[in-house]
């Protein structure tokens, strides 16, 4: 067990953390978390900041564009962006860490040179259709039919929690090829673009207030058999290829953030008072104990995928561990603030000592709620832990 | 950066799994159950032998100049098999003593860590209770400002009855005395760092080992028509342990590797934080463990008490968690 870093991926680090340093401050504001099509705008600019420079699709192999990084340099990469508080990834979640990832895994040559370009360069956002109002964790009961005509697909039914939709330009979409009750045998992976006719997009507003997801309503949606990736009914598998990178390194930002907003609530509760309570300071050293913990984990997970190739399932121990955490340590922010907690709009401290920042507080609780439901609710990664770990049957 | 077992650390591992598989299996151990000498001074010559002791004495002095990443993979594999006696403190005490017999097992060395939890060795209504006194050769206390070493045999204390790690037999004392100082505040603040992070992989492979326990109980055990760990109820308990374990895991090797490597974090945070998810993960892994067998977890038979009864004492090796998750507070 090693800890060090080598001179190679210290210089990869500094490079990094220069170059941050010399473009961040030239970012124009953020725009409103309300207003779509600003929030594409900055995130695809970020992105075709990251390609220009060289970083963009870092773990994605050099002969599609990426840089061929390896997992520690990745680890690295993620760790350094959070730290320096550059953009999310935003709406280029889907095409970099899901789609993206499962062309270059999964698709043709042509497929390779058709999607994957668009995404390193920002030019091409991605959402996702997969669940759907009766397949929600049981996924493999999704009904959007699609029936070939010559070389198209007809494709009717309806997706739901498609994130971004309202400004993508493609949707990677899992439909039903095979018999109504073929399961996991009859389902197939398709890249529908958005402005094919027949799609009907409904926003969701979230509890947050804003329009995180859609609804996408299909009506003989027309989509080239060429835009199939993997064969007909193999879909499932080439789904379970996007899910494990999901859940391999896509939230260890989370981890460093997270370790930040420690820190700031040690602050706050010191320039409350409530520091001098025992039990804020045990609340705090725990959450600090299971944070570093997890940040060893990440560096575990990420040495295992360096040796295999693949991300494993230690994926899914550190999201329900992370995803719960985060509930728990954003509870006692809201705790520390008391009735400011009650308040989206940043507050002023009483004492005159600036901003209370209360409407960070807020913002990490409610979000919160959503950690362990995306991505696998923490009761289906609970069963995948069970079942693909320690062997325990299928109920 | 290569944060999984190197090769060297795999084989130590299996080796000392083989090593108590083959000395130390639970039947045998359980033989000396509710008796006052435990530790069993062949068994302990053994665990000499195979370097648990000596791993890190530099090897200019005949140890085997191992690092405490070695260390912590080694101290996993004896609390699996729940081997008894002061494993750790022993281990310690062969790089802190000039004196013979400790890393070759001659000598038991047990230990109390910051006995006192008003920090100044004096004496509070709580009395000391010391683990296997009878087999201890030298017991040493260690505060905030020294290592001290008493003799045990000069120490006026009485049995108890009935411990409850019935593999443990406890003492109590009124008042420790002085005793004879042997190491400063820099030897008595390395010691409590080393302290804390083996005895959390002692507590790290107590808690690996009732996942298995209670897993496999979960496979066999049918109800319903079905094995019990079809039904997600009992699943979720046990995804839920070996999440503990795996995080308390990464925890514990994340800090001995930065006692080998300080530049790589702050060592006193790290050991301190791994010590109290350790304990945490074990207490609650026995726990649950017992939960998962049902009415045959509360009876003699079934292991699953002896794993939650020793983590009760490895775990108060430590000292009031609470003091522990302040401790990482301070230094976040």
């Amino acid at each position: 067990m090693d800890l060090r870093y080598s001179a190679a991926e210290q210089a990869f680090r500094a490079d990094l953390r220069e170059w941050l340093a010399t473009v961040l401050p030239t970012l124009p504001p953020q725009p409103s978390y309300f207003d779509w099509p600003a929030r594409r705008a900055y995130d695809t600019a970020w992105q075709k900041m990251l390609f220009d420079a060289g970083y963009a699709g870092l773990d994605w192999p050099i002969e599609v564009g990426g840089r061929g990084a390896s997992p520690v340099e990745q680890l690295i990469y993620l760790e350094e962006l959070e730290l320096a508080h550059a953009p999310y990834v935003g709406v280029n979640f889907v095409g970099l860490l899901h789609a993206g990832p499962t062309v270059v895994a999964e698709g043709t040559p042509e497929q390779r040179a058709r999607f994957l370009p668009p995404i390193l360069r920002g030019e091409e956002v991605w959402c996702q259709g997969f669940s759907e109002p009766g397949a929600g964790s049981d996924l493999a009961a999704l009904r959007t039919k699609a029936v070939r005509d010559g070389d198209e697909y007809v494709v009717t039914g309806s997706k739901i929690w498609t994130s971004h939709a309202e400004v993508a330009d493609l949707c990677e979409l899992l439909v039903r090829t095979g018999d109504e009750d073929s399961r996991h045998r009859g389902i197939t992976w398709l890249v529908m673009p958005m402005d094919a006719p027949g799609i009907e997009i409904r926003p969701l507003k979230t509890i947050v207030g804003t329009t995180e997801f859609a609804e996408l309503f299909l009506d003989g949606v027309r989509v080239p058999v060429a835009n199939r990736v993997g064969d007909e009914n193999d879909g499932w598998r080439v789904t379970m290829v996007t899910l494990s990178f999901e859940r391999g390194t896509a939230f260890v930002g989370e981890a460093v953030q997270s370790m930040e907003f420690l820190r700031d609530l040690r602050a706050l509760a010191q320039r409350t008072g409530a520091w001098d309570d025992v039990e804020v300071r045990r609340q705090v050293g725990h959450f600090g104990a299971e944070l570093d913990a997890l940040w060893a984990l990440a560096r575990r997970n990420v040495s295992q995928a360096a040796r295999t190739g693949v991300p494993g399932v230690g994926g899914s121990v550190f999201k329900l561990a992370l995803s719960e955490l985060r509930q728990r340590i954003a509870q006692l922010g809201v705790d520390l603030v008391g009735p400011a907690g009650l308040v989206w709009d940043p507050l002023p401290a009483a004492d005159g000592s600036g901003p209370l920042r209360n409407h960070r507080l807020v913002n990490t609780w409610v979000n919160g709620f959503s950690r362990t439901i995306a991505a696998g609710t923490s009761q289906i990664q609970r069963n995948i832990v069970a079942e693909r770990i320690l062997g325990l049957p299928k109920g | 950066m290569d944060f999984e077992l190197s090769d060297d650390e795999v084989a130590l591992a299996e080796g000392m799994r083989r090593l108590c598989a083959g000395r130390f299996p639970l039947e045998r151990l359980r033989a000396s159950e509710g008796e006052r000498v435990v530790v069993d001074p062949a068994g302990w010559a053994e665990l000499a032998e195979a370097g648990v002791f000596a791993l890190r004495v530099p090897e200019a002095s005949g140890g085997l100049g191992l690092d405490m990443a070695a260390a912590s993979v080694v101290f996993e594999e004896l609390g699996r098999a729940l081997v008894p006696g002061p494993l750790v403190s022993s281990h310690l005490a062969a790089g802190l003593l000039d004196r013979a017999g400790v890393a070759e097992g001659k000598l038991v060395v047990g230990a109390i860590v910051r006995p006192h939890a008003d920090r100044d060795r004096t004496a509070s209504v709580v009395p000391v209770v010391i683990g296997h006194l009878e087999s201890l050769g030298l017991l040493l206390v260690v505060t905030d400002d020294g290592v001290y070493g008493i003799d045990p045999s000069a120490l006026d204390a009485v049995p108890v009855e009935r411990s409850l790690d019935p593999l443990t037999p406890l003492w109590h004392v009124q008042q420790l005395p002085e005793g004879e100082k042997i190491g400063g505040a820099d030897e008595a603040a390395r010691f409590t760092r080393e302290f804390r992070v083996l005895e959390g992989a002692l507590l790290v492979g107590m808690a690996a080992a009732t996942v298995d326990l209670a897993v496999d109980y979960a496979k066999h055990r049918e109800q319903f028509g079905h094995p019990i760990g079809s039904f997600q109820a009992v699943k979720h308990l046990c995804a839920d342990m070996l999440v503990r374990g795996e995080v308390a895991r990464a925890a514990v090797h994340a800090a001995a590797v930065t006692l080998d490597q300080p530049d790589m974090g702050d060592p006193e945070r790290a050991a301190s934080g791994a010590a109290l998810l350790a304990a945490e993960a074990a207490l609650a892994n026995g726990k649950t463990c017992i939960q998962v067998h049902g009415g045959m977890g509360f009876t003699w038979e079934v292991p699953a008490h002896l794993y939650v009864m020793r983590a009760r004492v490895v775990a108060a090796s430590l000292g009031h968690l609470g003091d522990l998750a302040e401790f990482v507070a301070e230094r976040y």
